[in-house]
């Protein structure tokens, strides 16, 4: 194994580029490998909003030429956001302040945190609504609701196809954050734009989790704080 | 005073393991497990994934400090947000004689004091800053070993810092 000491961080990229032929492992010319870069994020360092269109619209068609029907094309957004949402928990809950750094203990305290710091950090303010499903079949489903959601604006879905919804892309995400935290849950993007209250909000999403029984088993077995 | 590191994904699979000893009071950095001892650390630190699971529904923290003790060994815990947990294990060893009076202040003979769980948790600080680093890597699959060289320089540095 490697013996000799490494020195840390930006020293040692001199005996690093050297051991290089040594190791097969490249490094970029300038030595920074993906550990130099920093983790909190400077004000200024925001994505534009057209590259983001770009990049999801050939999402959306690249899965399209590949399903046969809506819901595969949903599920596929859906596996692309997974992964996502499982570095954001990670990251996210390393930005912040060191006293409110603590892993949410149960489904209220993971949902506020999807509902507040992870959309700020993914649309800069917070989501609409967090409901608790009022239907006694189904005590394990929550609502968080979004008026406009920042995905579907350059997205046009023709009319033969309007139960698709591509912000299943960003309910892949929150099923990330959830499996993350310990809450597996399926999570679904529901559009409710068209209706009496949709006159405001034409493009209304509704993301519907739903977790599962053994969460639902947990959360009554833990004590109330 | 030698450590065992181990890094324990999702599927109570092990990713990263390290050695290595005390670098403070004279140290060299080098770890010394009596050569039978040395498989023992990871069933050890293994068995101790039970009690991480009780512990960490009881308190919203990520750093549980130690929780669990085999005979010499301690073990201490830092729980990540993806449910991914950094275990370490320390064995104090006993100095004959005359040593036994200025060693037993130092952070790698008691493993209990608050001095000591200062430094490990500055250690797991340090290591979670890389640990995060490493899964934003978009070919970092959950789950997957980590080989990065620079990844265990880092974690080597960190604990010749702290511990």
């Amino acid at each position: 194994m490697a013996s000799q000491p490494i020195k840390p961080s930006l020293a040692g990229n001199a005996s690093q580029s050297q051991r290089t032929s040594q190791l097969g492992l490249r490094y970029p010319s300038n030595g920074k490998t993906i550990y130099h870069r920093p983790l909190n994020r400077s004000r200024t360092q925001e994505l534009s909003q057209a590259s983001f269109a770009y990049l999801f619209g050939e999402m959306v068609s690249y899965a399209q030429k590949r399903v046969t029907g809506i819901q595969d094309l949903e599920k596929r957004l859906n596996v692309q956001g997974h992964p996502i949402g499982l570095k954001l928990f990670d990251l996210l809950l390393y930005r912040e302040p060191p006293r409110t750094q603590t892993r949410p203990l149960n489904i209220i305290a993971l949902l506020q945190f999807i509902t507040t710091i992870l959309w700020r950090h993914l649309f800069s303010r917070p989501a609409d609504a967090l409901e608790k499903s009022s239907n006694p079949d189904t005590p394990d489903e929550y609502m968080i609701s979004d008026n406009d959601p920042l995905v579907n604006q350059y997205i046009s879905v023709p009319k033969e196809m309007n139960q698709l919804n591509c912000a299943a892309f960003v309910a892949g995400i929150v099923e990330g954050v959830c499996d993350g935290a310990g809450f597996p849950a399926r999570v679904t993007a529901h559009s409710v734009g068209k209706g009496e209250e949709g006159e405001l909000w034409p493009g209304k999403t509704v993301f519907l989790v739903k977790f599962q029984q053994e969460v639902v088993e947990r959360e009554a077995y833990l004590p109330k704080n | 005073m030698s450590y065992y590191f181990a890094i324990i994904g999702t599927q109570d699979n092990p990713l990263f393991e390290h050695e290595f000893g005390t670098s403070k009071q004279g140290g060299d950095g080098i770890a010394r497990f009596p050569e039978q001892a040395r498989h023992m650390n990871q069933f050890i630190v293994h068995s101790s994934l039970d009690i991480v699971e009780e512990v960490q529904w009881g308190g919203g923290q990520m750093y549980l400090k130690c929780i669990d003790r085999f005979y010499n060994n301690y073990v201490s815990c830092f729980v990540t947000g993806g449910n991914v947990k950094f275990l370490l294990l320390h064995a104090p060893s006993q100095p004959a004689g005359a040593n036994q009076n200025r060693a037993s202040t130092s952070i790698a003979a008691n493993p209990t004091s608050p001095q000591a769980e200062e430094a490990i948790k500055q250690f797991f600080t340090e290591v979670y800053e890389n640990w995060v680093k490493t899964i934003m890597n978009p070919f970092y699959q959950v789950n997957m070993e980590v080989k990065s060289p620079v990844f265990r320089g880092r974690v080597a540095a960190a604990g010749k810092k702290y511990l």
